[in-house]
């Protein structure tokens, strides 16, 4: 892996549900887990794709006539392509006038994200916020995250990292040395349960939040309230008694679920395990919400 | 809000407006045995006392605050001095869908008879459109600017606190000192200022009579009425109007009446852009509301009653119905009284008072059209104060808008008014700044900016019509360099404004001769003093703006330009021959354009600096051109609903823009092109040095769904903060989705209540036109979260 690049998918400003006050999230590409309600699936694949938006096409034609391989072509008024012979040159991204190729994601210096991330510090310093490094899972692309870590530290931005913590512990401590906040997913405290529905064992996950809470990190833990898998009483309680145990400064948010990713997985061509689950009930969440402060947790609103 | 506020708020929003031809009826009569008798100012205030004293008198059921300009409420008078209605523009205006004007046939008749012969050629409009030169009317004809004082006299006045202080007899003594020290040896404008002040005089005459009446009507009232409460309500009433105005008011509710006779004369005397606002309505109550609660004699609810009663009566005035060009740059029944909220003293200090809280609470449960509320923020204000109107944002009605105080009072001082008089000042109409109750600040109209492009794209031609409507600056296709296109632009735009001011000065000199403004110079320092009118440089300050359109609209048709013309690969004769056809053919282009050109709002220093570009040389063309008051003209940045008009006459733009379609508003991105989000869009627009403007107008419309949570409440303020911390002017939010618009335009009736925020101001949105409508909902959606 070349670190002196990032793969990323998106960088967003005024992110106002990644973290406390105003923030710019910038989202890492690639994870190793596969959440069936996953609403990033663009953020799954650390490769980046060239995806068509073929609904958008005109049927100019430029693109065949720049593309060298000669990998695309049109068949009965609409656009082929040769993936055999794609050299991913990338040149009907920059020629199509309709922007219909559409990478998933880019790869860019450090550099480079700390320059857009630098526009916002006038929000951050009026509000308090900071930047915040998502996924996708950053901690797959640890080397690049810390020197973007330590560059916005330098410039005294406050960074959070949005992580599901399922890396080795000794980068997740690495990364915490250079973080402030960490908002931490808790899916599911059942180990089948989490495999089926994550694709990996919550082992690794559990015993670094143990050891992230010791280390006087901030942390929020989110809890993603995914209907008839994680928010029934059972999870929740047992999600209350470990975190519980936990040392340091720690509160929880309740995320709803929309299954708002239909059409991002229709357009990635990816079938969405989601799509049929409804979304979360708010009597469910209060429920919860309660269940959770009866352990003397904080439940952010 | 009690019962007797939604009785009283309920009347107000079911009145259908409708035409009143009384005052044009008594004007007539007036001017028909009078005109020549006197000289103009005397004349004008004799008109003035005509209408106060034979006008219909109005107390409604309920009422606490008194006094309607027509016979009853948003029953609207004409004002054919200025601009006469044909019969046909009567019925235009009965029968139109929208922004409808009720009059009946009758009426129309009489109207036709009695008023229409006598204005002929002899109206303002009339006497402007007789005189002006064929290179203007076939600029004008072109959409390339508009003129605001072809059918309304200029306005946007605010008023300072003198009237809190100075009663009409006081004015009277002050007037008579001044006329006791014409000197008639020296001064050779003596004798002018001995007429004009003679007219102030007459006009303070004419405020006491008005109100002389309403307490005699109030006192008979009491005396038939067998409800005591009522009764006592009745005598009360009576009594604040026999000492109001001709007094100083010693209540919180002679103060409220004071100003409310003030705005009803002056909107009667002549019909003023934008009526009349009280300003900073907060700091001239609180004396009295601390003065009246601490002796125990008012509470708060009551004094939240008053303020609704006065709430309730700006509502009940329609604007006075546009014809022509006029009606389209402007379709509303929108009369803008602005009232600030909030900002700071004249000493310096923060302003916000109890009563700031009032005015805001009074506006979020009435939700009326007008007045509008504006609130003003300062380096020093309260985040309590900025979170309370956050909370009244969230609910979507558009308005309060929020002002930056201290920029408001760094664009005064750049011209040189004195650093109290600016804090004193604030923003009326849309986002005009001046100082309150010192000054006539004039707007003259807007120029189409994107316009002058298209001219100079088709060197001097406008390609809509094929006429001649600019200079000569050269074939586009012959151009090498972008700074060639950019050179004659420039030589374009100083052409057309040069236009523009010379008939500008013209119509301002017919203003201060034909119809001087006696009533409004008496209220506003320092008229008396030099015994000269509002309109012919009476105030401390004068000056004109000339409204910039388009900003956001040019600055991306340069950047297309710059980037595939000059930089790129599409020849000139490509683009222009896609813009003449309005891109049928070459749709490839325009999505070019539309998806590869850096476009203003991005913070990206590729189109932003083309707009600094833009901005520098409007400033450097018409900053400082002099006006006929010894005084200049000065820029200002909005757009009111004229990006609209100025898009339908305007053809296909370099941008990718479809002929006839808006161009952008005020100083907001092109509709569609900010793509990052508000933070970026507060960026670009931080790169514009708004101080040497007299106001910019920044539009953003939130999802809902945005602004749920309290924390999103203070990261909103966080927001608004941040971009008044960069040097922003304003900013205002439409918070609604596109869902609710579009259920909105199906069944209208069901939205009746729908406030949605327009320009600088708010405006039911089942009343806006359909291309108004379609506006609204492709202004961009800051989709978040």
């Amino acid at each position: 892996m070349n670190e002196e690049l990032v793969t990323i998918f998106s960088i967003k400003h005024y992110a106002i549900h990644d973290g406390p006050d105003i923030r710019t999230t910038v989202f890492l590409k690639g994870c190793p887990l596969s959440c069936w309600w996953c609403h990033n699936p663009e953020g799954l694949n650390h490769r980046i794709e060239l995806i068509r938006n073929l609904e958008k096409c005109i049927g100019c034609r430029e693109c065949v006539s720049g593309c060298e391989p000669a990998a695309l072509s049109f068949v009965e008024r609409k656009l082929v392509k040769d993936e055999t012979l794609c050299t991913l040159c990338y040149s009907c991204l920059e020629i199509c006038p309709a922007m219909v190729f559409e990478p998933t994601g880019w790869k860019t210096t450090v550099a480079e994200i700390i320059q857009e991330i630098e526009k916002d510090i006038p929000f951050f310093d009026q509000s308090g916020g900071g930047v915040t490094f998502s996924g996708g899972e950053p901690l797959m692309q640890a080397p690049q995250l810390v020197r973007l870590l330590k560059e916005c530290g330098r410039l005294s931005i406050h960074r959070a990292v949005d992580t599901t913590l399922f890396a080795d512990s000794k980068t997740v401590m690495e990364v915490a040395r250079h973080a402030e906040l960490f908002l931490v997913d808790l899916k599911l405290m059942d180990e089948d349960k989490h495999r089926l529905y994550t694709g990996v064992s919550n082992r690794m996950i559990l015993a670094n939040l143990a050891e992230l809470s010791n280390s006087g990190t901030e942390i929020i833990i989110r809890i993603p309230q995914i209907p008839g898998i994680n928010d029934d009483e059972e999870n929740i309680k047992a999600s209350a008694e470990f975190l519980k145990k936990l040392n340091g400064r720690i509160s929880i948010e309740l995320l709803p679920y929309h299954s708002s990713a239909t059409a991002k997985y229709k357009k990635l061509n990816m079938t969405y395990p989601g799509r049929d689950i409804p979304s979360s009930s708010p009597e469910t969440i209060k429920r919860n919400r309660s269940i959770l402060e009866s352990y003397g947790l904080t439940v952010l609103p | 809000m009690n019962q007797r506020i939604e009785n009283l708020r309920t009347q107000s929003f079911e009145a259908k407006p409708s035409i009143s031809i009384e005052r044009a009826l008594l004007e007539t009569q007036f001017y028909k045995e009078n005109y020549g008798k006197y000289s103009l100012p005397v004349l004008r205030a004799m008109n003035f006392r005509h209408l106060c004293r034979h006008k219909t008198i109005y107390i409604g059921k309920e009422e606490l605050i008194v006094g309607e300009r027509g016979p009853e409420p948003k029953a609207v008078p004409t004002f054919p001095e200025l601009t006469c209605h044909s019969a046909d523009d009567l019925r235009i205006l009965n029968s139109r869908a929208m922004t409808n004007y009720t009059i009946d046939e009758k009426d129309i008749n009489t109207y036709e008879e009695e008023v229409v012969p006598y204005w002929h050629g002899r109206s303002m409009r009339d006497r402007i459109f007789s005189t002006v030169p064929a290179e203007w009317k076939a600029a004008y004809q072109a959409g390339l600017f508009t003129e605001f004082m072809e059918q309304r006299a200029p306005g946007h006045t605010a008023l300072d606190g003198t009237i809190y202080t100075m009663g009409m007899l006081d004015f009277k003594a002050k007037i008579a000192g001044a006329i006791a020290e014409l000197d008639y040896a020296n001064d050779p404008l003596a004798a002018d200022k001995h007429e004009e002040l003679t007219a102030m005089d007459i006009a303070c005459d004419a405020a006491i009579i008005f109100a002389e009446r309403h307490a005699a009507l109030a006192a008979q009232m009491a005396e038939g009425e067998t409800d005591a409460v009522r009764k006592k309500e009745l005598q009360t009433i009576a009594e604040v109007c026999r000492r109001i105005p001709a007094n100083r008011p010693e209540t919180f509710h002679e103060a409220i009446q004071m100003y409310w006779f003030v705005h009803l004369g002056t909107i009667t005397e002549l019909n003023g852009w934008d009526a009349m606002t009280p300003g900073h309505f907060d700091q001239h109550l609180y004396p009295f509301y601390e003065k009246e609660l601490s002796a125990g004699t008012l509470t708060r609810e009551a004094a939240k009653e008053l303020i609704s009663c006065l709430w309730i009566k700006v509502n009940n005035h329609t604007a006075p119905p546009k014809v022509g060009v006029t009606a389209k740059e402007s379709g509303t029944y929108n009369d803008f009284t602005q009232i600030n909220l909030g900002g700071v003293k004249a000493n310096g200090t923060d302003a916000t008072n109890e009563v700031s809280y009032i005015c805001l609470e009074v506006s979020d449960e009435l939700h009326l059209l007008q007045p509008q509320p504006s609130i003003h923020v300062s380096s020093k204000t309260p985040n309590r104060f900025l979170k309370a109107a956050a909370g009244v944002v969230r609910k979507g009605y558009g308005y309060p808008s929020l002002f930056n105080s201290d920029m408001v009072v760094t664009e005064q001082i750049r011209v040189g008014k004195s650093v109290e008089d600016a804090r004193e000042g604030g923003t009326s109409g849309c986002i005009e700044t001046g100082s309150f109750g010192k000054e006539a600040y004039i707007l003259t109209g807007y120029l189409n900016i994107p316009k002058v492009l298209e001219v100079t794209l088709n060197n001097g031609i406008d390609p809509l019509s094929g006429n001649v409507v600019g200079i000569a600056t050269g074939e586009a296709k012959n151009f090498t360099s972008f700074e060639q296109l950019y050179g004659a632009f420039k030589k374009q735009l100083e052409y057309i404004v040069d236009l523009k001011i010379r008939v500008n000065n013209y119509i301002e000199r017919m203003y201060a001769r034909y119809s001087p403004a006696p009533f409004l110079s008496v209220v506003i320092h320092d008229c008396i003093e030099k015994g000269r009118d509002y309109y012919n440089g009476g105030p401390r300050y004068n000056t004109n703006y000339i409204q910039c359109c388009g900003i956001g609209t040019v600055t991306d048709c340069l950047s297309a330009l710059k980037t595939h013309v000059f930089e790129g690969d599409v020849p000139m004769t490509r683009l222009l021959d896609a813009l003449a056809s309005n891109f049928v053919n070459d749709e490839a282009l325009r999505l070019k354009l539309i998806n590869r050109t850096p476009f203003f709002g991005n913070d990206d220093d590729r189109a932003d600096t083309i707009m600094q570009q833009v901005y520098n040389d409007l400033y450097a063309t018409i900053d400082g051109k002099p006006n006929t008051k010894g005084t200049v003209y000065h820029l200002n940045m909005l757009s009111t609903t004229c990006h609209v008009y100025f898009g339908k006459m305007l053809g296909a733009t370099p941008n990718g823009r479809f002929a006839h379609l808006p161009q952008s508003d005020g100083t907001s991105p092109s509709q569609g092109a900010d793509m990052k989000g508000p933070t970026a869009v507060i960026k670009s627009l931080s790169k514009m040095d708004q101080a040497k403007s007299g106001g910019t107008l920044l539009n953003q419309r939130f999802l809902p769904s945005v602004l749920k949570t309290d924390q999103d409440l203070d990261k909103l303020c966080a927001l608004i903060r941040t971009y008044f911390t960069l040097g922003g002017h304003h900013i205002q939010f439409n918070v609604v989705d596109t869902k609710t618009l579009k259920q909105a335009q199906s069944h209208p009736d069901e939205y009746k209540n729908l406030l949605v925020r327009v320009a600088g101001y708010s405006d039911y949105f089942v009343d806006l036109d359909k291309e108004h409508q379609e506006e609204i909902i492709s202004r961009t959606e800051q989709e978040l979260g």
